[in-house]
C-alpha cells in the first residue's frame, strides 16, 4: 500500500507527459487528479493507522549504490513523522490537482502541467519517506527540478526562466552544504542511513575536527552543513532570493509547491535529524537567530509590497522563520504542528488569491483591485478564513500553533529564547497588519482597475472553490483537532517517540498569563488598525511613507539583496569567465604553447632558410669562421 | 578460453575496412555504411557478451591471450579486468550509435569516413585490453591517426589549425611516454603490465616515470593548462568525430591513470597526490566559469568536459574505492552525456549550420521532442540525481572527502557552477521566444536521431537509478588494485624508517 501511495503520482506523470497528446487534455487531468486522490486517501488510512495503531514500517524497494562500505537502498520508510508528511503533501497535492483543471483550462500544455505535478508529489514522497540521506537527496534535488519546470512553465516568458534558473541555483547553493554535510556524516558514521547515524550520535559528539587550520566538534559541523540545505529549500534569509520570484510559476504551482510542501522540505529535514541536533546547542541557537530574522525580515518586506502573490510568497517565508525557531528552541514537534496548520491557511490563501487573479483576468498588482468583495463573495470569505487562521486569530489553527511556537520560544528561558519569543510577538503584528493590507485593498475601498468594468468580475468556477473549502475546513479546525496529538496531550503523551528525539522532555509549564493572551489581543487589535490606516485615512499612511522614504525604499527593494548577488556572484563569474577564457586561455597558454612553438619554428626555419643562400662565397666565409674558431679553442686549451 | 574473444573484438573492424577499401562499389555508399553497421554491431553484441561471460568476483585479468612478437621483447598479450571492460562495451556501444548517425551528418567522402571510425575502433578497444606497455603505446598513437584526419578532412574553417594543435599537443606527451616505456624495459627487462604489477618499480625512478606518463595522460584527458586543444578540435570537428573524441578518446587517459599511473607507480601517485589535485581543481573551477561564458554550444560542452574530467582525475588519485569507481562511472556516464549533447548540437547544426547560442531560442516550440531529450542530457551534465551524472559525481566527491575536505569542498562549487552554465545554455537555446525566423523553419527529430538520443538518455536514466551492475563489475578489480597500492606503500615506508 505505501508503495501505492508513492508510485501512483509517478505513474500519473508519466501518462500524462508522455502520452498526454493521445490520452487529451481532460482524460489526463482526471487521470492524474484520480490518482493523486487515490494516493491521499492511502495516506490519511496510513496515518490513521500510525496514529492509533502504532504502526511503523520501512521497505526497501530495492538497492541503489554500493560501493566500498557504502551501501544506500531505496526504501520507503513510514513512522510518525513521514506519516504526517505523507498526509500533507498528498492532500494539498490532490487540492491542487483539481483547482489546476479550472485554473490551467485555457492553456495549451495542461498534460505537461499535470505531469510536473504529479511527479512533483512522487519526488516529495520520495524525500519524506526515505530512511537514509541519498534517498532524502534524491528527492530534495528531485523537488527541485520540478519546481524549476514549474516557475518555467510558461517557457516564453523571460522572466519565468530566469526565475526558474534563479530558484535552481540558489537551491544548489543550498545543496552544497547539504552535500557536504552528507559527505561529513558518511565520513564520521560510515552509513547514511538515519537509524545508524543516529544511534552512534553519542559516541561521537565530542569528536573534533581539523578544516582549514581550525578545530570544530563534528556534531556542529554536520548540523550546520546540513541547515546550510534546509535554508536555501526553506528559502531562510541569505537563501531567500528565490522564492519571491518563483511567483512567476502558475498560482496553483505556488500553492503546492511554495507555500504548503517543498518548501517545508528544510524544516522536516530539522526535524527528521533532530537526534543529531539535539546534541549541538549552538547550532540550535544559529537556527533560532535565522529563523527569527527571517520572519521579521519577511514580514518587513511584506508590508510594502504590491503584487498579490508576492505579499502571500513573503509571508511563507516569514511563516517558515517562526517554524524554524521552533526547532531552534527544541520544540520540533510545534514546528511540525505549524507545518500542518501553515499548509493548510497558506495553500487557502495561495489559492484563493489565484481565484482574484483569474477575476481579474491575470492582473497581480493589489493597487489595481480594490471593491470587489460583493462580486466575488466566496472567494472573498475563503480569504478572509485563510487570512484569520495565517494571523492567529483565536481559536483558528493558525492561533494553536503560532503561539505555542512563541510560548516555547519563551519557555526556553535563555536570552536567544527571549528575543525569539518578543521578535516572534512583533512579527505576528506585522503578519497581521500585511495580510489585512492585502485583503482590504483587494477587496474594499474603490474599485481602481482600467482595463475591465467592475460589472464583468465573476466568480470562479465551482471545480476550483470546491478545494478552496476544503481547505477552509482545514484551516479552520486543523489546530484545534490536532493539537493534542502533535502536542502529546492525553491519550498521546507517547506519540513522537519513535520519531522526534527529545534530549531532555518537553516542559510541560505554561508561561506567565499576559504571554499567552498578548499576541490573540495584538493581533485583534491590528484588524480594525488596519482598517483605519488602509481604508479610512490613507493619508497617514502615505505620510508615514514619505517622511521616511529611505526605510521605504529598503524594504520596497527587499532589503536591496537582489542587487548585492547580483554585483557579488553574477557579475564576478561572469568577469572571470572572461578573463579566464580571453586572457589566461588566449593570451598565456595558447600564445605561449602550441601558437608559440610554432612561431618560434617558424622564425628559425626561415632564418635557416635565408642561411641557404646558394653563394658560394658566403659559404666558403661561414667555413672560415668554423675553422678559425676551432683552431682558436685548440690553441688556447 | 579457447576461442580469442579480445582479438576477435580488436581485427573484426580492421576486417570490416579492408572490406569496404576494396569493395567494388566506389560509388555506393550503402553496402560500405551496411558493412559499417553490421560490424560495429557484431562488435557490440560480443562486447555484451563478454560482459556476460566476465567473472565480476575475480580482480585478475582474465580473456588473456599472448603472442610472441618479437621474440624475447615485445609479446601481444591483450586481457580484461573490471576496470576495462565497461570501457570496451562503451567503445563499441557508442561507435555502433556513431555509424548509425554518420549518413546525415557526413555529404562527401563518406566510404572513408566510415573507414577511419573502423580503424579507429580497432585502435582503442586495442588500447583499453593491452596488456604490454609497447603495445598500449601503438595502439593509442594509432588511434591519434584516424581522429588527426577526421578533424582536417571533414572540419570546419578553422580545421587545420585545429588539427595541428591536437596533433602537436597528443604528441609531444606521448614522446615522453616512449622514452618512459623504453627505459622501463631497460630497467626490469620485460614491458608485460602483469609481470610489472608484481616486480615493481624501483622507487627512485619512479616520479620521473610518473611524470612521464602524466604528460602523455594530462594532454589527452585534458587537464588544465593543457586542454585549449579541446575546444578547438570540438568545434571544428564534425558531429561524429566531437562525440568519438569526447566519448571515448578522452577516456583513454583517465584508463592509463588508473591502470598505469597507479598500478606501476603507486609511490609516485602518492607523492604527486597534491599536483594531481590541484589542478583538478583549477581544471573544475576555471572551465566552469570559462563554459559559462561561451557563445558557441561546441565550446561551452567541450570546456564542460575539461570541467567533468577534472572530476575524474582527483577521484582516481583519491586511491578510495568510492573515489576510483566513482572516476570509472563518470568517465562511462560522461561518455554517454557527452556523447548525447554532442549529438543534440549536431541536430540543430545540420538544420542551422550556426552553432552560436544567440542565434537559437525558443526551439521548444517548433521542436519539442527535441526539447525532452536535450533536457535529459543537460540534467545528467548537472548531475541531478536519477541520472548517472549524479552518481559519478557524489562517489568522487565522497572518496574525496575521505581524503582531504578542503579539494572535496572546492570541488563541490564546480557543481554549483556545472548547474548555472547548463541551464543557462538550455535556456538560451530552448526557451523564450522564437527571435530568429529562421527558428521557424526547423523540423523536429527524425525517427534515427529520436532512437540513438532516446536510447542515450534511457541509459543515463536507467544507470541513474541502478548503477548497481556498473559498479559491480569494477569493484573487485579496484579493490584488487587498491590493495596493490596499499602494500607498495606499506613496504616502502617500511623500508625507509
Amino acid at each position: 500500500m505505501e508503495k501505492l501511495i508513492i508510485f501512483l503520482p509517478l505513474l500519473a506523470a508519466i501518462i500524462s507527459g508522455f502520452f498526454g497528446k493521445i490520452v487529451g487534455n481532460k482524460p489526463s487531468q482526471l487521470i492524474t487528479s484520480l490518482f493523486v486522490s487515490i494516493s491521499a486517501l492511502l495516506s490519511i488510512y496510513v496515518f490513521y493507522n500510525v496514529t492509533i495503531f502504532d504502526y511503523s514500517n520501512n521497505i526497501v524497494i530495492a538497492k541503489w549504490i554500493t560501493s566500498g562500505d557504502l551501501d544506500v537502498n531505496w526504501s520507503i520508510k513510514i513512522d510518525q513523522l513521514s506519516a504526517i508528511m505523507l498526509v500533507v503533501v498528498t492532500l494539498v497535492s490532490a487540492i491542487v490537482h483539481v483547482y489546476s483543471i479550472g485554473y490551467m483550462s485555457h492553456d495549451p500544455h495542461q498534460p505537461r502541467f499535470m505531469s510536473y505535478l504529479s511527479l512533483f508529489t512522487f519526488a516529495m514522497l520520495v524525500l519524506v519517506t526515505s530512511d537514509n540521506f541519498l534517498q532524502l537527496f534524491f528527492g530534495w534535488e528531485g523537488v527541485g527540478l520540478c519546481s524549476y519546470f514549474l516557475i518555467g512553465f510558461w517557457f516564453k516568458k523571460s522572466t519565468a526562466n530566469a526565475a526558474a534558473i534563479k530558484a535552481f541555483l540558489v537551491n544548489r547553493v543550498g545543496d552544497f552544504g547539504f552535500a557536504l554535510g552528507i559527505f561529513l556524516v558518511f565520513y564520521i558514521f560510515g552509513t547514511v542511513n538515519y537509524e545508524d547515524v543516529f544511534n552512534q550520535v553519542t559516541i561521537y559528539k565530542d569528536d573534533n575536527l581539523k578544516f582549514l587550520g581550525l578545530e570544530f566538534n563534528v556534531i556542529n559541523l554536520i548540523c550546520f552543513l546540513l541547515f546550510i540545505g534546509a535554508m536555501g529549500k526553506s528559502a531562510q534569509i541569505f537563501l531567500h532570493t528565490w522564492l519571491p520570484d518563483a511567483m512567476e510559476g502558475p498560482t496553483p504551482v505556488s500553492a503546492l509547491i511554495h507555500a504548503a510542501t517543498m518548501v517545508t522540505a528544510g524544516v522536516f529535514l530539522v526535524v527528521r535529524c533532530s537526534p543529531i541536533y539535539e546534541f549541538s546547542p549552538l547550532i540550535l541557537n544559529f537556527i533560532t537567530v535565522i529563523g527569527m530574522f527571517t520572519a521579521l525580515f519577511a514580514a518587513s518586506v511584506a508590508l510594502v509590497q504590491n503584487d498579490i502573490k508576492k505579499i502571500i510568497a513573503y509571508s511563507t517565508c516569514s511563516q517558515l522563520g517562526y517554524m524554524f525557531f521552533a526547532t531552534g528552541v527544541g520544540a520540533y514537534n510545534v514546528a511540525m504542528f505549524h507545518l500542518f496548520t501553515h499548509a493548510f491557511f497558506k495553500a487557502l490563501l495561495f489559492l484563493g488569491a489565484g481565484s482574484v487573479i483569474h477575476s481579474f483576468n491575470d492582473e497581480q498588482d493589489i493597487n489595481k483591485m480594490g471593491g470587489v468583495f460583493k462580486h466575488l463573495p466566496y472567494t472573498y470569505t475563503l480569504m478572509i478564513i485563510g487570512t484569520l487562521a495565517l494571523t492567529g486569530f483565536p481559536f483558528l489553527s493558525g492561533f494553536y500553533s503560532k503561539d505555542l511556537i512563541i510560548e516555547f520560544a519563551y519557555l526556553k528561558g535563555n536570552t536567544v529564547g527571549f528575543y525569539a519569543c518578543s521578535i516572534g510577538i512583533f512579527t505576528a503584528v506585522l503578519t497581521s497588519i500585511y495580510s489585512w493590507r492585502l485583503i482590504f485593498k483587494t477587496f474594499h475601498g474603490e474599485y481602481n482597475n482600467q482595463t475591465q468594468s467592475i460589472s464583468s468580475m465573476h466568480e470562479s468556477p465551482a471545480v476550483m472553490l470546491a478545494p478552496l473549502i476544503i481547505l477552509a475546513f482545514g484551516s479552520i479546525l486543523a489546530g484545534f483537532v490536532f493539537k493534542d496529538l502533535f502536542m502529546g496531550y492525553g491519550s498521546f503523551s507517547n506519540f513522537w517517540e519513535g520519531s522526534i528525539f527529545f534530549l531532555e522532555p518537553l516542559t510541560k509549564e505554561h508561561p506567565p498569563a499576559y504571554i499567552i493572551y498578548l499576541t490573540p489581543i495584538l493581533v485583534t487589535i491590528s484588524i480594525p488598525f488596519s482598517y483605519y490606516i488602509f481604508l479610512k485615512n490613507k493619508s497617514f499612511i502615505e505620510g508615514i511613507v514619505n517622511s521616511n522614504k529611505p526605510i521605504y525604499l529598503f524594504l520596497k527593494n527587499k532589503w536591496y539583496f537582489d542587487e548585492l548577488y547580483e554585483v557579488l556572484f553574477v557579475r564576478s563569474s561572469k568577469f572571470l569567465g572572461k578573463y579566464f577564457w580571453k586572457k589566461i586561455d588566449g593570451l598565456v597558454i595558447d600564445r605561449f604553447g602550441p601558437d608559440g612553438l610554432s612561431s618560434l619554428f617558424k622564425y628559425f626555419s626561415i632564418k635557416a632558410i635565408k642561411f641557404q643562400s646558394g653563394f658560394i662565397y658566403q659559404y666558403a666565409f661561414v667555413m672560415l669562421i668554423g675553422f678559425s674558431l676551432i683552431l682558436t679553442i685548440i690553441i688556447v686549451k | 578460453m579457447n576461442f580469442p574473444l579480445l582479438s576477435s573484438l580488436i581485427i573484426l573492424p580492421t576486417i570490416g575496412a579492408i572490406f569496404i577499401l576494396f569493395g567494388r562499389s566506389s560509388t555506393n555508399y550503402n553496402s560500405a555504411k551496411y558493412i559499417s553497421l553490421f560490424i560495429t554491431f557484431t562488435n557490440f553484441v560480443l562486447s555484451l557478451y563478454l560482459w556476460y561471460t566476465f567473472d565480476k568476483t575475480n580482480s585478475d585479468f582474465q580473456f588473456v591471450e599472448e603472442r610472441i612478437w618479437l621474440e624475447g621483447f615485445i609479446n601481444y598479450k591483450v586481457g580484461i579486468d573490471g576496470i576495462s571492460i565497461l570501457f570496451i562495451i562503451l567503445t563499441t556501444f557508442i561507435t555502433f550509435l556513431c555509424v548509425i548517425s554518420v549518413n546525415s551528418t557526413v555529404q562527401n567522402r563518406l566510404k572513408d569516413f566510415l573507414l577511419a571510425i573502423l580503424f579507429m575502433e580497432t585502435m582503442m578497444i586495442g588500447v583499453f585490453c593491452s596488456l604490454d606497455l609497447v603495445i598500449f603505446y601503438l595502439f593509442f598513437e594509432a588511434g591519434l591517426i584516424p581522429m588527426f584526419l577526421i578533424i582536417g578532412i571533414w572540419g570546419g574553417q578553422r580545421r587545420v589549425y585545429s588539427a595541428f594543435k591536437f596533433f602537436l599537443y597528443t604528441l609531444l606527451g606521448s614522446v615522453l611516454m616512449l622514452v618512459a616505456i623504453i627505459s622501463i624495459y631497460w630497467m626490469t627487462g620485460t614491458t608485460d603490465v602483469i609481470e610489472l604489477y608484481q616486480i615493481g618499480i624501483d622507487p627512485r625512478y619512479q616520479n620521473l616515470l610518473w611524470l612521464a606518463f602524466f604528460s602523455s595522460f594530462a594532454v589527452k584527458t585534458p587537464m588544465w593548462p593543457v586542454h585549449t586543444w579541446l575546444p578547438d578540435a570540438h568545434v571544428e570537428a564534425p558531429t561524429v568525430g566531437s562525440v568519438l573524441l569526447a566519448a571515448i578518446l578522452l577516456k583513454m587517459a583517465g584508463y592509463g591513470f588508473i591502470r598505469f599511473s597507479v598500478g606501476l607507480f603507486p609511490i609516485a601517485s602518492e607523492y604527486f597526490v597534491p599536483l594531481v589535485f590541484g589542478l583538478s581543481l583549477i581544471a573544475i573551477l576555471y572551465t566552469s566559469f570559462v563554459a559559462l561564458m561561451q557563445e558557441d554550444m561546441k565550446k561551452l560542452i567541450a570546456y564542460s568536459s575539461v570541467a567533468h574530467m577534472g572530476f575524474v582525475t582527483m577521484g582516481i588519485f583519491t586511491m578510495t574505492s568510492q573515489g576510483i569507481e566513482g572516476s570509472i562511472f563518470q568517465m562511462i556516464s560522461h561518455g554517454i552525456i557527452s556523447a548525447a549533447l554532442f549529438l543534440c548540437v549536431g541536430v540543430v547544426y545540420e538544420r542551422m549550420h550556426t552553432r552560436e547560442i544567440n542565434k537559437y531560442g525558443g526551439i521548444i516550440s517548433v521542436m519539442p521532442r527535441y526539447a525532452v531529450v536535450f533536457m535529459v542530457f543537460t540534467l545528467g551534465a548537472l548531475g541531478l540525481p536519477g541520472t548517472t551524472g549524479f552518481i559519478g559525481e557524489f562517489l568522487i566527491l565522497l572518496g574525496t572527502f575521505k581524503v582531504n575536505f578542503l579539494v572535496a569542498t572546492i570541488a563541490s562549487i564546480g557543481v554549483i557552477l556545472g548547474a548555472a552554465y547548463m541551464l543557462w545554455l538550455y535556456r538560451r537555446v530552448v526557451f523564450g521566444e522564437i527571435k530568429n525566423p529562421e527558428v521557424n523553419k526547423l523540423t523536429d527529430l527524425n525517427r534515427s536521431e529520436m532512437l540513438i538520443l532516446s536510447t542515450l538518455a534511457f541509459v543515463s536514466i536507467l544507470f541513474g537509478f541502478y548503477p548497481d551492475p556498473l559498479i559491480s563489475t569494477t569493484s573487485a578489480s579496484v579493490e584488487g588494485l587498491i590493495e596493490l597500492f596499499t602494500t607498495n606503500i606499506k613496504i616502502y615506508t617500511a623500508s625507509n624508517l
